[in-house]
């Protein structure tokens, strides 16, 4: 009798145990970059948090959740909504509609080999340290998505699709703002953009047209355009420094950029340095989206310097409005930023929308 | 790796003291180099960036907006080099560098180890033509800090940005960028390795201490060219005579400050 008891007992614990473990234990398939060679030859190590390994699974959920609308206040709008991947990650508007149809007042950037930003400051001010934070505001600012994030929570939390992604993902069920962050993290670190005809060219697969190849020369010119100091080269396959400047682009500042942010004068109209791949699909230009065309950016650069007490030391004869590039120097030097393009990232089947 | 090599020729060199009973036997000791900045004795820190408030030996004023450069080859070792062995500090094997970046408080102190005695301290600025290949640095091509192929390709040696007032009282830009010279006006071009070897002199250690290298700015400007930046201000990276006044005037540039022990 007394054994009985015991055993029925002892069945009632297991019972109580298996009804806390309603999701089996799950490990997540760690996950590797796909890192081009050229990147791998050139470059440090990317950024990759230690609290946020990439797994297979916290890439696609952090997909997921970049196209989802239910991020949003009203449902009706994701990352991509202002992120196109058709666009480079971009908008193709200067400024970007929110949920309640304001615009906000800097253009949306591009997403690309954001694991290699080795300051990890984000955003065209750097306001944001780190990729896991910058995921945070875009959902709750007013003139974005407009909504708060124990809403978010709470949508997803009824969700039983996110619920086994998230189990998958993390191991859990209990959806936090520090996961939704870390999976859109993921997913955004994957995305790579390294396969241009710059780069064809740098493994010997292609040959650049005479312009392009003068136009190379223009941007690596120190006495002409003197783009790379800022830029990147062959030897920085990033084409951006990730660094803040102020590029002449004003003699006063509605915007302070960086400024803002540190509260330090001397930052006041500086912003980052953009990469200039995909420059045929992140039209339009500059941290407001001021310039159309590469033309006018180019122009700027030739003729059309502002001076100011900030601007950067780098930009040359600022004081005669610029480096005075001849016609030929101009078209040649756009040939040359088309041949980073990188149609392969454009139409990669990984990053569209599910 | 080197830290292995460096660890691996540490454990002989105990092995091979312990066999002498008689001699006083060096000791490794921990040692911190740190890289500091003066303005003819007056100290220079990123919070003086960005502000006209400089005046060099030609009587232009200046600011400071950026200063990066590149020592290699850092070394720690015995007077007489003749007694030279295994056991003494030189700072890894193959190119060591240390990429200096004042603003942002990079590469500002060197954490190294070497061994007690009396010894002499030298690094050089840039790198040598032997280490001065294109592209083959990850963390330097990350810093963007490559010279154009046009250019002969390899790295600055450094980067010194800022602003002086010309002599209608104006703003203008000054880029010092130090690179290994060349000739482009000639064919064959020639270029000519204008980095060079700084010696600091004898430091006496004892333990573990931190030991000031000292850069006085101003010297750029000043000994034994006379610099005078309403003439060379800018595009000076092809421009082979700026180089080979650059090399000159920075064989001064460079001191040893306090030794500090721990």
């Amino acid at each position: 009798m007394k054994k009985s008891v015991l055993i029925i007992f002892l069945l009632v614990l297991a019972s109580c145990s298996s009804n806390d473990n309603q999701h089996e234990e799950y490990t997540p398939v760690p996950a590797k970059l796909k890192i081009p060679k050229l990147f791998e030859d050139k470059l440090i190590k990317p950024v990759i948090p230690s609290n946020n390994p990439l797994t297979e699974e916290g890439i696609a959920l952090g997909k997921k959740l970049f196209f989802d609308t239910i991020l949003s206040k009203d449902n009706s709008q994701s990352c991509a909504s202002c992120h196109n991947p058709k666009k480079a990650f971009s908008d193709e508007t200067p400024f970007s509609k929110g949920v309640n149809g304001k615009f906000g007042s800097r253009n949306a950037m591009p997403l690309f080999n954001l694991a290699w930003n080795f300051d990890e400051r984000f955003a065209w001010d750097g306001k944001e340290f780190g990729l896991e934070k910058q995921a945070i505001e875009p959902v709750q600012n007013p003139i974005e998505m407009h909504s708060n994030w124990n809403t978010v929570i709470e949508k997803l939390q009824q969700d039983n699709t996110y619920l086994d992604l998230f189990q998958k993902a993390f191991n859990t069920n209990k959806i936090s703002q520090d996961l939704v962050t870390k999976a859109l993290a993921q997913f955004e670190r994957t995305l790579i953009s390294g396969n241009s005809k710059f780069d064809k060219f740098l493994r010997n697969e292609v040959q650049l047209t005479p312009e392009e190849q003068n136009g190379f020369n223009v941007f690596m010119d120190e006495a002409r355009g003197d783009c790379f100091h800022c830029h990147g080269s062959n030897n920085n396959p990033l084409w951006t420094d990730n660094k803040f400047h102020n590029n002449g682009l004003d003699a006063t500042f509605s915007d302070l950029g960086l400024g803002k942010i540190t509260g330090d004068p001397a930052d006041n109209g500086k912003f980052k340095t953009p990469p200039i791949r995909n420059l045929s699909f992140t039209t339009p230009y500059m941290h407001d989206g001021r310039f159309a065309t590469l033309e006018e950016v180019i122009n700027h650069y030739s003729e059309g310097i502002r001076v100011s007490s900030t601007i950067d030391p780098l930009i040359k004869k600022a004081n005669q409005g610029g480096v005075k590039l001849t016609a030929k120097d101009k078209a040649d030097l756009k040939a040359f930023l088309l041949t980073l393009n990188d149609y392969d990232f454009i139409n990669n089947s990984d990053f569209q929308q599910p | 790796m080197k830290r292995n090599i460096l660890l691996l020729i540490s454990t002989v060199f105990i092995l091979f003291s312990c066999s002498s009973n008689t001699e006083e036997v060096p000791q490794s000791v921990n040692i911190t180099l740190k890289f500091t900045h003066n303005w003819n004795g007056t100290p220079v820190t990123a919070s003086d960036f960005n502000t006209i408030k400089f005046t060099n030996k030609n009587g232009e004023k200046i600011s400071i907006e950026r200063l990066r450069y590149v020592v290699s080859n850092i070394t720690i070792l015995p007077v007489d080099l003749s007694n030279t062995s295994l056991a003494d500090g030189v700072l890894g094997f193959g190119v060591t560098r240390n990429f200096i970046n004042l603003k942002e408080k990079e590469g500002l102190s060197l954490e190294t180890f070497a061994f007690t005695g009396i010894k002499k301290i030298g690094f050089r600025f840039g790198f040598s033509d032997f280490e001065n290949n294109d592209g083959i640095y990850q963390d330097l091509n990350s810093a963007n800090f490559n010279v154009p192929a046009m250019l002969g390709g390899g790295y600055h040696y450094m980067q010194f940005d800022g602003k002086y007032l010309d002599t209608n009282n104006q703003e203008q830009p000054f880029n010092y960028h130090a690179i290994r010279a060349i000739d482009k006006t000639v064919t064959p071009n020639i270029t000519k390795d204008t980095s060079f070897r700084v010696d600091l002199g004898e430091v006496n250690i004892t333990g573990d201490a931190e030991i000031e290298i000292k850069m006085n700015i101003a010297q750029w400007f000043e000994n034994p060219n006379t610099w005078d930046l309403n003439k060379l201000n800018t595009v000076l990276m092809p421009n082979y005579n700026a180089q080979l006044l650059i090399s000159e005037n920075g064989k001064s540039v460079f001191s040893l400050g306090k030794v500090t022990y721990k």
